[in-house]
């Protein structure tokens, strides 16, 4: 196996990376997809248009002007600057920040299908039988939209683990710290090492392939007609 | 309401001015070549400006793109459409004619880089790059050395200057000298070093500060220009090399801050 201490530090931290950025999205966009499923403010379209933002903006687009906007003379910067945290670009958390922004859509767009899909009847039906909001949250919402959980939660990682152009922007390359297998793969092909990229390449592409497929087998049994 | 003409006579003379145009499209009076031309981020500018010259002198259009020299040499590896290549460094040229991809004989030194250690901020910079000793600075934006001509050359610098060890763990590193360029201009990096050209306006850093490296810290940036197989016996291509050379050109390199 061709794979170095660096590649390996690179697949450790990207495995990382995806995992807290998934978690993150899956907490704070449950709330988000909720609202967008049920609201019928006049704010719905355009917050719903902002989160697929990401879709079509280049990531080295999104990724610049994160670093813009997170850098010293940026909103963002001066924030975290004077809440003591330095400044986000060239840290993981500013990765972290970067990805979460990056994937938003792909978190909130399957959780607000099956939020909708789910209509109003199975809430009304636990509201009559004494369930509180949070109780038929927990037991009635989270069971019934486990598929849109699942997919939302293999997209943002799937989508996180390919995330390049946003993480060469902000990310300066630190070994352990942001060089993430994405850009290592990339530094292998400019370098000519082309053996290892392609070690790089394969055995994400093979751990990719397999998760997915493990994770279908998770997916509950659809009703057959 | 008109009546329409018949439609036979109609079709047959709509297909015969068609063919007619078609032909005349081909026929068209001898044009100017095209060239397409591969040049190195850091080169960009300056060559925008031979070219326009250049274009306006002979009549022949150049298209330029610009991007990582690596990433040229992959390209043009696997059959990309270039006549030209201008480099940020001397290896790829030479490897590109070992391996038979550019034309024998044709490789030259067209600009020698010059490094410099620049912010954004004015005066956080002293003329002697004194600050990389005694600087409190968490990020230096360098070149990466393994891909970049201008990062071997920084790494090199700080090698020689003793202070490579103690500055390592601070380096944040671009994909090539642009990207570096844009994490100090942003100001996310206080200093790193890029390329004289970058900061040089109309022959003098316009903004923030900067300690222009002597040559002697680090091994020569010879950027090489060399006529790949798809630009042989193409005349344009072969003008605009020689145009590279002429006193017109060098004058707009010289001005942009690089040497010979």
């Amino acid at each position: 196996m061709q794979l170095s201490a660096e590649d390996w530090s690179a697949i450790g931290l990207t495995l990382r990376l995806a995992a807290l950025t998934t978690a993150l999205l899956l907490v704070l966009c449950t709330p988000l997809a909720w609202w967008l499923a049920h609201t019928r403010s006049r704010w719905r379209g355009p917050i719903a248009a902002v989160v697929a933002l990401p879709l079509v903006l280049p990531p080295t687009v999104l990724g610049f002007y994160l670093l813009v906007l997170m850098g010293p003379a940026g909103p963002l910067g001066t924030l975290t600057q004077s809440l003591g945290l330095g400044t986000l670009p060239f840290t993981f958390g500013g990765l972290v920040v970067g990805s979460v922004a990056y994937s938003l859509p792909f978190a909130v767009q399957p959780l607000q299908r099956a939020f909708e899909s789910l209509g109003a009847r199975p809430l009304e039906v636990a509201a009559t039988l004494g369930a509180g909001p949070v109780d038929r949250f927990i037991t009635v919402v989270l069971p019934l939209a486990r598929p849109g959980f699942i997919t939302a939660g293999i997209l943002s990682f799937a989508h996180t683990v390919g995330e390049f152009g946003v993480v060469l922007m902000l990310g300066g390359n630190i070994p352990g710290v942001t060089r993430v297998v994405s850009v290592q793969i990339y530094d292998h092909v400019e370098a000519m090492e082309y053996a290892q990229a392609h070690w790089l390449a394969g055995g994400m592409v093979a751990f990719s392939f397999i998760v997915l497929l493990a994770l279908q087998w998770w997916q509950p049994e659809r009703p057959r007609p | 309401m008109h009546p329409a003409p018949p439609p036979n006579a109609a079709r047959a003379s709509l297909t015969g001015l068609m063919g007619l145009a078609f032909v005349a499209c081909l026929w068209a009076p001898a044009r100017a070549d095209e060239v397409s031309v591969a040049v190195a981020a850091n080169f960009i500018a300056p060559m925008q400006q031979i070219v326009a010259a250049f274009e306006r002198e002979s009549g022949h259009q150049v298209t330029l793109s610009s991007g990582a020299t690596g990433k040229f040499y992959a390209q043009i590896t696997h059959g990309a459409p270039f006549h030209v290549l201008l480099a940020a460094d001397d290896t790829t040229p030479q490897r590109l004619e070992q391996e038979g991809r550019a034309v024998a004989g044709s490789r030259f030194t067209y600009a020698v880089g010059r490094l410099v250690l620049w912010s954004a901020q004015p005066g956080y910079v002293d003329a002697g790059g004194q600050v990389l000793r005694t600087g409190d600075f968490a990020h230096l934006a360098v070149a990466n050395p393994k891909l970049a001509p201008y990062g071997l050359a920084a790494q090199q610098t700080l090698e020689k200057l003793g202070v490579a060890d103690r500055l390592k763990p601070r380096w944040v590193m671009g994909e090539n000298i642009a990207q570096t360029y844009q994490f100090v201009a942003t100001g996310n990096a206080p200093l790193g070093f890029v390329a004289l050209s970058q900061v040089m306006e109309k022959g003098r850093i316009a903004r923030g500060s900067a300690w222009q490296v002597p040559a002697d810290m680090h091994d020569p940036i010879r950027q090489d220009a060399v006529l790949l197989n798809k630009g042989q016996g193409h005349a344009a291509a072969t003008a605009l090399l020689a145009y590279l050379r002429s006193e017109n050109a060098r004058a707009v390199i010289r001005s942009y801050g690089y040497a010979f």
